[in-house]
């Protein structure tokens, strides 16, 4: 997969840029990596990175020291779905250490680690400013809150079957 | 009865969107702003009006906007911090979530004031959602003329930008913060210059919580004097506070600063008590950085007075038997909570989130951390309780940002309030295991200290 | 502008340290008004390095108390300030080894310092010249309260000049600066965050830009070493000698680390700090990667005599300047040369004086000695 935003990618990249004057382009840096995310399958490959570079005028080693700064930016591959359960102090007395059992059980999976069909990751996260919605977790975009073992049943179940109409 | 400055208007159906908003009496104080005073006389009433910084460490607002260096030339920026990373904390989401235009109009008045032409609004990477909400809103304000060049014909121009941040809590703070809005990680920088002087890009910078320009809206509306008139003494104005833990009614609140921490916790107007009919153990009263408090010395100061949820009430007896303000973040404990558990996932969080600049942090950090899963596992001694204390005292005040004493805090109140707790976990380590140590005595009152 | 600066009567600060008072020019830092004074008074540095930009308050070893802030406000300054990064102000009283809050603190750091610290000395090449030696002798404690296992990275080689041990980095940043200051693009930095960050360059990268040699001589540890001396000798073993030739890329100016007519090591000229040389036309000392690596025979060098080294450092033992060689005596009273009981050149293959220990590639082994005895043979 060659590395190359799309057009209108691109567009929003210089958008992106001309938010900041002249030759502090270097600020579009945290936004840009999220594009490049998003576009190019959940993570940052040096490659991707290398591109990032080359598009920002930057230095490779500028680039690859914010990636691994930031717990949001992937530098490993991971699952279609991530799982992103908090389990900080206010969460974990909501139960937050069960809902990730709950989840390592049902997905066969450690955390940290995405099930053999590429699907699911599972990551453990600090809080995510959802404290009186606990327990919750980050999927994609969105919160989901006030997790039960029932609700994870139907999101697995749902990312499931989305998964698999848009194969 | 309570009053209502920011969310008053946040159950109104459609108050997201601009037309609602301004309906409901939206950009009035932002049209009296532009069109009737001048930048200093804005600065003036907001110093007037006693705000404090609410983003943790209540700063005057007023006289921090003073501070800003105006070099001729050289332009300004305001900067506005929507990290809100702070575990307990949910206030500032639900302001931008809910009521956008709130926040926007807050960012033009103090742009105004305080000259920037270009503000940045930096946001947790995480609130995605809220990005796309923050957007809406502003090109709804640009297209209605409140943004853009020439505002209202004042000459004034002022573009708002949404920067999202990538998951670090350290960017939170305010010199991390610039540090990652020009691109680079999140490092603070060692202070002096303060951003007042050389903040983004090495100029002139004012950073500020969202809820604290929120604020400057309805103080501009009911001028300073008469915002300065609600709450007590220096804490002026009303407060959000975002409860969690184990009450009945989870959310955020807005109150004005009279009312005591027992009815904030009890009254069915707020917390609506604590859940499933259990008592109260312990709280931490303003984010997870402040010390928490055992329940006798949270209702209760020291002196045997009631305990106010205000900046000065909450810190009656410093650290040693009081707490913070902090950033509003409210984590009740009921009595089946163990201290212990709970310390260490906050020991945790803040080593995952020091940035690793100076050593007594990056080290301390993730000392302590260790021995509290050796705690948790039951493999703990003795010794480790004093190890802990001196890790975090090695720490506290020796480091570049106040992450580091953030980090100790909590750790040095546990141990403070709960010791007993710590050494029932090592002498029984593994009933430890199975059950918690339960309320001892951390409810009942105590001698009073004269 | 700086015209009307330079016709005003040059004012100066008096700020005091430990009870010694100094004048200083303003913009002085609390720690180069305590180095004008000099002795115990200076505070320990880890990460501060007076030529590169930007760099110190990172390691908080230079912590001291300002129990008064000036002449103006002399309200003392509530936490102790990093002395690298804090300017003096007039009537400043700074307390360092008069402050027990001081003193406490530091100890605090350098166990913090020492915690994930793998105390490898015996087989670290910077022994005997480590900053991070230095510091926990003169303030450390006795022994070490983590009883957990310290911290490991995955290794990575950074190619042929260069050998980089992150474990035992402590996360000063000087050789960043160094990079981005010296050589034409950075290719290291600080990777990760927290208690995981490194010195790394990512994909795996050998650091060749002309200049970047000069990361080994800011190194306060062990951390980045020179390849080409690895394991050759122990710097206590070696002599220095200050020497320089024409180099059209850098000053020229080295000290040689010799063993013998050996060369076995060069490095920039170091001052008093352990920092590389600032000259009188305020040029930085600091060496191409050519002179550093490529030139280790006696003769690329017009040597100028042996470097003054501290009589306080270990390195001070091969200082031969105006030393007495002791008579011999045996001859006198037994009317012959004493007998050797034993050579160690016959049993051991090791150290071989005929040996070139600089023209060996990569560190030296007895396998590498036995090697080369049985070419020569
Ligand atoms: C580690 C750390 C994290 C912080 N996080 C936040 C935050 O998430 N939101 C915030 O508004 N202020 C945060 N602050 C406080 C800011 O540094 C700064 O004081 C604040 O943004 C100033 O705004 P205010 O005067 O309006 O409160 C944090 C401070 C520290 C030391
Ligand atoms: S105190 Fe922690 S977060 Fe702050 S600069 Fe130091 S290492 Fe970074
Ligand atoms: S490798 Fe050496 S110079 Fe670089 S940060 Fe580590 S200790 Fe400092
Ligand atoms: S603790 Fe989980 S969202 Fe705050
Ligand atoms: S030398 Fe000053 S903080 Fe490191």
């Amino acid at each position: 997969m060659a590395v190359q935003f799309s057009q209108d990618t691109m567009n929003k990249v210089q958008e992106i840029i001309a938010r900041y004057p002249e030759g502090k382009q270097k600020s579009a840096l945290l936004p840009i990596l999220h594009l490049a995310q998003e576009s190019f399958g959940g993570w940052l490959s040096v490659e991707t990175m290398d591109y990032v570079a080359s598009i920002l005028n930057l230095t490779k080693i500028e680039v690859y020291e914010v990636a691994t700064f930031y717990s949001m930016y992937n530098t490993k591959p991971v699952g279609k779905y991530v799982f992103e359960v908090c389990q900080t102090g206010p969460c974990m007395i909501e139960g937050s250490d069960e809902i990730i059992n709950y989840i390592k059980d049902k997905l066969n999976i450690g955390v940290g680690e995405t099930t053999q069909d590429g699907l699911f990751t599972l990551k453990t996260v600090e809080c995510l400013g959802a404290c009186g919605y606990a327990p919750m977790m980050q999927l994609g975009k969105h919160y989901k809150e006030h997790l039960t073992k029932e609700k994870i049943d139907t999101i697995i179940e749902e990312c499931s079957k989305s998964a698999s109409v848009n194969n | 009865m309570s009053i209502k400055l920011l969310l008053d208007k946040v159950h109104v159906e459609g108050i997201r969107t601009y037309e609602v908003y301004k309906r409901e009496g939206g950009y009035r104080a932002a049209e009296k702003a532009l069109k009737t005073m001048s930048p200093d006389a804005i600065v003036e009433e907001v110093k007037k009006s006693g705000l404090r910084g609410r983003g943790g460490a209540g700063f005057p607002t007023g006289l921090k906007w003073s501070f800003l260096a105006k070099p001729e030339g050289i332009p300004r920026h305001l900067v506005c911090n929507a990290d809100e990373s702070e575990p307990g904390t949910f206030k500032d989401r639900y302001l931008m979530e809910f009521i956008p235009h709130l926040l926007i109009e807050g960012l033009l008045i103090a742009s105004y004031a305080l000259g920037s032409n270009n503000t940045y609004i930096y946001i947790r990477g995480e609130y995605a959602w809220i990005v796309d909400i923050l957007e809406q809103a502003i090109q709804e304000a640009k297209n209605n003329g409140w943004l853009g060049k020439n505002i209202l014909g004042t000459g004034f121009d002022c573009n708002i930008y949404v920067q999202r941040g990538a998951g670090a809590y350290i960017c939170g703070e305010e010199t991390a913060l610039i540090e990652s809005l020009e691109g680079k990680r999140g490092n603070p920088r060692i202070k002096p210059p303060f951003p007042a002087v050389q903040g983004l890009w090495n100029r002139p910078t004012v950073v500020n919580n969202v809820e604290t320009i929120a604020a400057v809206v309805p103080i501009i509306n009911i001028t300073g004097e008469e915002y300065a008139k609600i709450g007590v003494g220096r804490s002026t104005g009303t407060k959000l506070i975002s409860a969690c833990g184990n009450i009945n009614k989870p959310g955020v609140y807005e109150i004005d600063m009279t009312i005591s921490v027992e009815e904030f916790i009890y009254s069915d107007e707020w917390c609506g008590g604590i859940k499933n009919g259990k008592r109260l153990k312990a709280c931490i009263p303003g984010g997870s950085s402040v010390p928490i408090l055992p329940a006798n010395l949270l209702l209760k100061t020291a002196k045997g007075e009631t305990r106010y949820m205000n900046y000065e009430s909450l810190n009656d007896g410093g650290f040693v038997s009081g707490s913070m303000m902090g950033s509003g973040g409210f984590i009740v404990l009921d009595e089946d909570q163990c201290i212990v558990k709970h310390t260490a996932t906050l020991a945790h969080f803040y080593r995952h989130e020091s940035c690793g600049q100076c050593s007594p942090c990056r080290e301390g950090t993730s000392w302590m951390d260790k021995i509290f899963q050796r705690l948790e596992k039951g493999q703990g001694k003795m010794s480790d309780i004093d190890l802990l204390w001196h890790i975090q005292y090695n720490i506290d005040g020796n480091t570049i940002c106040p992450l580091g004493d953030a980090a100790a805090w909590p750790v040095a109140a546990a141990i403070r309030h709960f010791r007993d707790e710590f050494e029932w976990h090592i002498t029984h380590a593994a009933e430890a295991q199975t059950r918690n140590f339960g309320l001892a005595h951390y409810a009942d009152p105590l001698p009073v200290v004269q | 502008m700086s015209e009307e600066i330079k016709k005003e009567a040059p004012k100066k600060f008096t700020v005091t340290i430990d009870n010694i008072a100094i004048e200083v020019a303003p913009g002085t830092t609390i720690l180069q008004a305590a180095r004008m004074i000099g002795g115990d008074v200076v505070p320990p540095t880890m990460c501060y390095y007076t030529p590169l930009k930007e760099s110190g308050g990172k390691c908080r070893t230079c912590l001291v108390e300002v129990s008064k802030g000036s002449e103006k406000d002399p309200r003392p300054m509530p936490k102790l300030v990093a002395s690298c990064r804090t300017t003096v102000m007039d009537g400043m009283e700074v307390k360092n080894i008069t402050s027990e809050r001081t003193l406490h603190a530091r100890q605090g750091v350098v166990e913090f310092l020492l915690i994930n610290h793998p105390l490898d000395c015996p087989v670290c090449d910077q022994a005997g010249e480590c900053d991070l030696q230095d510091l926990s002798f003169g303030h450390g404690e006795g022994g070490s309260r983590l009883d957990f296992p310290k911290r490991t990275f995955t290794k990575h080689n950074i190619g042929p000049y260069i050998q980089l041990h992150m474990t035992r980095c402590i996360m000063c940043y000087r050789c960043v600066f160094a990079a981005d200051q010296l050589t034409k693009e950075r290719e290291h930095g600080v990777l990760d965050r927290g208690y995981h960050s490194e010195i790394a360059t990512h994909i795996e990268k050998a650091l060749t830009n002309d200049f970047i040699g000069n990361v080994i001589d800011v190194c306060p540890v062990g951390a980045l070493t020179d390849k080409t001396f690895r394991f050759k000798n122990r710097v206590w073993f070696t002599r220095p000698e200050d020497a320089h030739r024409d180099c059209d890329k850098c000053c020229g100016k080295v000290t040689l680390w010799k063993r013998g007519d050996d060369v076995l090591r060069v490095t920039a000229r170091k001052d008093q700090w352990g920092e590389v040389q600032t000259y009188e036309d305020g040029t930085v000392g600091w060496i191409c990667n050519e002179c550093r690596f490529e030139k280790k025979n006696t003769n690329d060098w017009v040597i100028e005599g042996p470097t003054n080294v501290s009589r306080h450092s270990i390195k001070s033992v091969n200082h031969y300047i105006n030393m007495l060689k002791p008579k011999e005596t045996i001859p006198d009273v037994m009317g012959r040369n004493p007998k050797l009981l034993m050579d160690i050149h016959d049993v051991s293959e090791v150290n071989d004086p005929s040996i070139k220990l600089s023209k060996i590639n990569g560190p030296a082994t007895s396998k590498t000695f036995n090697k080369l005895i049985e070419n020569k043979e």
